[in-house]
């Protein structure tokens, strides 16, 4: 909104000023060219608006790679009071704890390049994805509690992998006081068909190589090195997650006028923190995060299996090893330093990844040397980011940074654009292999529907949020 | 009349409705939103087909928020139950109140193809209002 007056702070930030109802001012994090982006969408405006919650703490944020969404910007983080402060199940998203997954082997490109099409078609026929897509485990009532309570965890004990790949998933793959009591019948219905799966949009499996090391003791650390065939996987809690946020929405706009709180926008919908309408959202907000890391921990799992009968490699030759797993949808009661006080506030990220830096108790004992690993998907062409968090981004963005490129084109647009065009073939020109459940899906997520990923993640990097470790480049995807 | 047509919005679907009456503008909602999700949402069906009548009531704070309580329970419909709406009309439309009269069947992969899968009907953006040639609304869906 180019009426909404940004100031420039230096070169990757921008000061939105305080006016009319705000309550603190917002930050958004930007260079030149992402800045003129911004003139055309409404999240400069949607910037403002979060800042008119009450508790908000120190600044309403938004990353570089934030683009409109409906309530909060995506790409957006804000940190509220325990006491004074909301919590918004739109702050968080319907897809809670949507987020990646980054796979580490011991294979190099020369290994899996004659065997590519029949590997990535292999994936696509195991991995289930594409709109209501159905998976192979089919949880009773006790297991869905459990997976519900327990996360990624439950995942493990049920054979889906080791527990080793807990130890570099973000909070252990599971978030406590999850309290499946507080899910609706109807959320729980919906998560019993699809724990394993995909889902559709912009959700992916990614094969990709690293090609590029910026830092080479931080790559080292994680497990990084230059030809390496990495896989990322890029999903959610599908539609258990969709529901749990949908339910709480409607529940917060219906008793809205009772918390006396006035809203710019509806969709910001919320409550204090201490009422018990709050809790529960966070309890049943947990259930559903933890389902997305028992998902992502089987299609890990599955994605295991299937290298290792398609390539007739031993687990041993294969070695694949979860390098981390980060969630990107959440709000989380995390402690940071606020006025030199410590305190404990909760932490929205709409479209943000958290990314703590070097010798933070959170980060994995493997990796506190260098910090928390920050996984940056960018484009289906323009490949993807693993960065390492930096100490600015504890004192400037609550331990946050993005987390992907943003989109720029509508999904209507793209598929303007995309019209009489195969993006299947023009990705093969650039040699990345992709199979998708429909052509729709490829239309609306062509390269050029997104932000340049290298821009986004140059402007973190110059900021000290977070530093480049590598650079992965896409070799084949699969789309739901 | 056009019932409704697409808006541009970033990262998600944007709608606008139109109807000559406002029983008609919710009616035509939730036809433009199964016309979304599924090609040919309106398919011929045969007799003794499996087809279902369904009524129900749907409650709200004020017009806006019962268009979004209405779609929000059609959504389920689908995405909980597998039902595909095939014609509907509103029997009854206040502002905080509308009974709906639906006629959906059983989702069948090999009748109905999903084009895009709709994650939810959001309040952002949302306005219902009469106009001149009768009543306009704008939805924004999460997709």
């Amino acid at each position: 909104m180019s009426e909404i007056g940004l100031e420039k702070l230096d070169d990757n930030r921008w000061l939105l000023p305080q006016t009319g109802a705000m309550r603190v001012p917002g930050i958004i994090y930007a260079n030149e060219k992402i800045r003129d982006l911004l003139k055309h969408d409404e999240s400069t405006r949607q910037v403002a608006n979060v800042a008119h919650l009450p508790g908000i703490v120190n600044f309403s944020l938004a990353m570089p790679d934030v683009h409109w969404g409906y309530g909060f910007p995506i790409g957006g983080v804000a940190a509220f009071d325990l006491e004074t402060g909301v919590v918004s199940p739109g702050g968080v998203g319907y897809d809670i704890n949507c987020g990646c997954r980054l796979m580490a082997t011991r294979l190099t490109f020369p290994d899996i390049r004659d065997r590519l099409k029949e590997l990535t078609e292999a994936l696509y026929r195991r991995i289930p994805s594409g709109v209501g897509s159905t998976g192979y485990v089919k949880l009773s009532g006790k297991d869905q509690k459990k997976v519900l309570e327990e996360g990624a965890a439950w995942a493990v004990r049920a054979g889906y992998g080791t527990a080793q790949d807990l130890e570099t998933t973000e909070d252990g793959g599971c978030i406590g006081g999850a309290d499946p009591e507080k899910v609706s019948a109807r959320a729980l219905e919906r998560g019993k068909q699809q724990l394993g799966t995909l889902g559709s949009g912009n959700h992916f499996l990614e094969i990709e190589a690293v090609e590029e090391i910026f830092d080479e003791t931080a790559a080292r650390v994680f497990g990084l090195h230059k030809g390496q065939i990495v896989i990322m996987i890029h999903t959610g809690s599908r539609g258990l997650g969709y529901q749990i946020c949908d339910d709480y929405l409607a529940l917060m706009v219906k008793h809205q006028t009772e918390t006396g709180i006035a809203l710019p926008d509806r969709q910001l919908a919320c409550t204090y923190l201490s009422s018990g309408r709050g809790q529960n959202y966070l309890a049943a907000m947990a259930c559903g995060a933890n389902y997305a890391w028992a998902n992502r921990q089987i299609l890990m799992h599955l994605t295991r299996e299937v290298l290792e009968k398609t390539l007739r490699a031993s687990p041993r030759e294969l070695g694949m090893r979860l390098v981390y797993d980060v969630c990107h949808n959440i709000a989380k009661i995390e402690k940071f330093s606020v006025a030199g006080q410590e305190k404990k506030l909760c932490v929205h990220r709409k479209g943000a990844t958290r990314a703590y830096p070097a010798g933070h108790e959170a980060v994995p004992a493997c990796y506190r040397s260098v910090g928390q690993p920050v996984l940056i998907p960018g484009d289906m062409g323009s490949g993807s980011y693993v960065l390492a968090g930096q100490a600015k981004a504890m004192d400037e963005t609550f331990g946050s940074a993005c987390h992907g490129a943003g989109r720029v084109m509508s999904r209507s647009q793209a598929i303007r654009s995309s019209r009489g065009r195969s993006i299947s073939r023009e990705l093969a020109d650039r040699g990345v292999l992709v199979m998708a459940g429909s052509k729709g899906t490829l239309g609306e997520e062509m390269p050029e529907a997104y932000k340049n990923v290298h821009d986004v993640v140059d402007v973190i990097h110059q900021a000290g949020i977070a530093k480049k470790v590598a650079k992965l480049k896409s070799i084949a995807c699969i789309k739901g | 009349m056009k019932t409704y047509e697409l808006f541009d919005h970033t990262a998600d679907l944007g709608l606008e409705i139109y109807g000559r009456t406002k029983k008609e503008l919710f009616a035509n909602a939730a036809l433009a939103l199964f016309d979304m999700m599924i090609q040919d949402a309106r398919p011929p069906t045969k007799r003794g087909g499996r087809e279902r009548v369904k009524t129900r009531t749907v409650q709200g704070a004020d017009v806006a928020d019962l268009l979004v309580n209405f779609l929000r329970e059609l959504l389920y419909w689908f995405n909980g139950l597998g039902w595909v709406l095939n014609r509907g009309s509103i029997l009854m439309c206040g502002n905080k109140k509308l009974v709906a009269q639906c006629v959906v069947e059983p989702y069948n992969p090999k009748r109905h193809m999903v084009k895009t899968e709709i994650k939810a009907v959001t309040y952002h953006g949302l306005s219902v209002q009469k106009i001149k040639s009768g009543w306009k609304a704008r939805v924004i869906f999460d997709v």
